[in-house]
């Protein structure tokens, strides 16, 4: 409910009589709220095309070589993959719930959700930080630790593979391409927890408790983004189809 | 207060809370997705596989823009912006996939 003391919409000026977080370039707080909300947008519209563009090269790859895809993903941790979707889930939970914390200037809980957003976001690094470190001790890990199909008791399977047309340079490119994707999103989980730790000190303080819960509002469309990446990240990458090529 | 002016309408229009049983029953309908994807992937449909796993991520991707995000309670000019995203990401698909999926339809010699 907005019970916000406001000036009523004059030209200009809600400086008088206007609540402290009403900037001056703004008519009066429905015409601000509306306004940072359409930035986010717009800004996370960036971000869609952004990794977009990746998503468009996952798709091009695997029209051509779909079975060096199927090789791939059977690399990778199924188990793992499905308790990080949980995970963000969850956490998307929780910011949700922050949010709403926010609105109803509930400084203790919005402090608590934010904190227990934050705690699943680093799970779901620490997560990815084991799949990556098995990933890079397997040999799979391109221009870093890329030895798997180098090895003799593994020529079975680049056998198996030149049946099909593709050689591990193929699999090396789904890889490379898993990588960047998991990587720039995980990048995007590690500025959300920073975002996320600066609105838990801030908050802490009472400052989006007040009415100016809005800061948090556009954290949490930042946040729920990042979550809707992963969501089409994890059948992508994880969930090829389970029988090997 | 005086009568509402339509600007401060609106503030009450953006400012609106959910109640939190929504967000409870998104969650769940989240979690029954993600278990649905696993599920699924381990029956072989050849095809559709990837059609029934990328249909359920779209449930779930508009589960969370809907209730999480808000759009199900948000401005037209909102809700124009984050039309505005998909429609430009659409465009980027179509157009490009058109291009590679027909390059096997008009093969040029020595491709």
């Amino acid at each position: 409910m907005a019970t916000e003391t406001h000036a009523p919409a004059v030209e200009g000026h809600g400086a008088h009589g206007g609540v402290p977080y009403l900037h001056h370039h703004f008519d009066d707080l429905a015409q601000q709220r509306e306004t940072t909300s359409l930035a986010m947008w717009a800004f996370l519209a960036t971000e869609a095309m952004m990794f977009g563009g990746l998503f468009l090269a996952y798709t091009v790859y695997r029209s051509l070589y779909p079975q060096a895809y199927v090789e791939g993903s059977h690399h990778l941790n199924t188990v793992l993959g499905t308790v990080n979707t949980f995970i963000l889930l969850t956490s998307s939970l929780f910011m949700a719930l922050a949010v709403h914390a926010a609105a109803m200037r509930n400084r203790k809980q919005l402090v608590l959700f934010l904190v227990i957003t934050w705690i699943f976001a680093a799970g779901f690094l620490v997560v990815k930080g084991f799949e990556w470190t098995a990933d890079y001790h397997e040999g799979i890990m391109p221009a870093v630790s890329w030895h798997y199909y180098d090895e003799p008791e593994h020529a079975a399977d680049v056998q198996r593979l030149a049946h099909y047309g593709i050689r591990p340079n193929h699999v090396m490119m789904f890889f490379v391409i898993y990588f960047c994707m998991v990587g720039l999103h995980g990048i995007h989980v590690l500025i959300g927890m920073i975002i996320i730790g600066t609105l838990i000190v801030l908050s802490s303080k009472g400052l989006f408790t007040d009415g100016n819960d809005q800061p948090v509002e556009i954290s949490g469309l930042y946040w729920h983004f990042v979550d809707i990446v992963w969501v089409f990240l994890y059948p992508l990458f994880y969930l090829i189809v389970i029988r090997q090529p | 207060m005086a009568a509402h002016t339509q600007v401060e309408d609106q503030a009450e229009h953006t400012h609106h809370v959910v109640p939190l049983t929504v967000y409870y029953a998104v969650y769940v309908a989240l979690l029954v997705l993600l278990v649905a994807t696993f599920l699924v992937s381990k029956i072989e449909l050849g095809p559709f596989n990837i059609v029934v796993a990328m249909t359920i991520a779209v449930m779930k991707m508009i589960l969370i823009v809907l209730f999480f995000m808000h759009i199900r309670w948000s401005s037209h000019m909102v809700r124009f912006f984050a039309g505005a995203a998909l429609f430009w990401l659409t465009i980027m698909f179509v157009l490009t996939l058109n291009d590679y999926f027909s390059r096997l339809w008009f093969r040029l010699p020595n491709t």
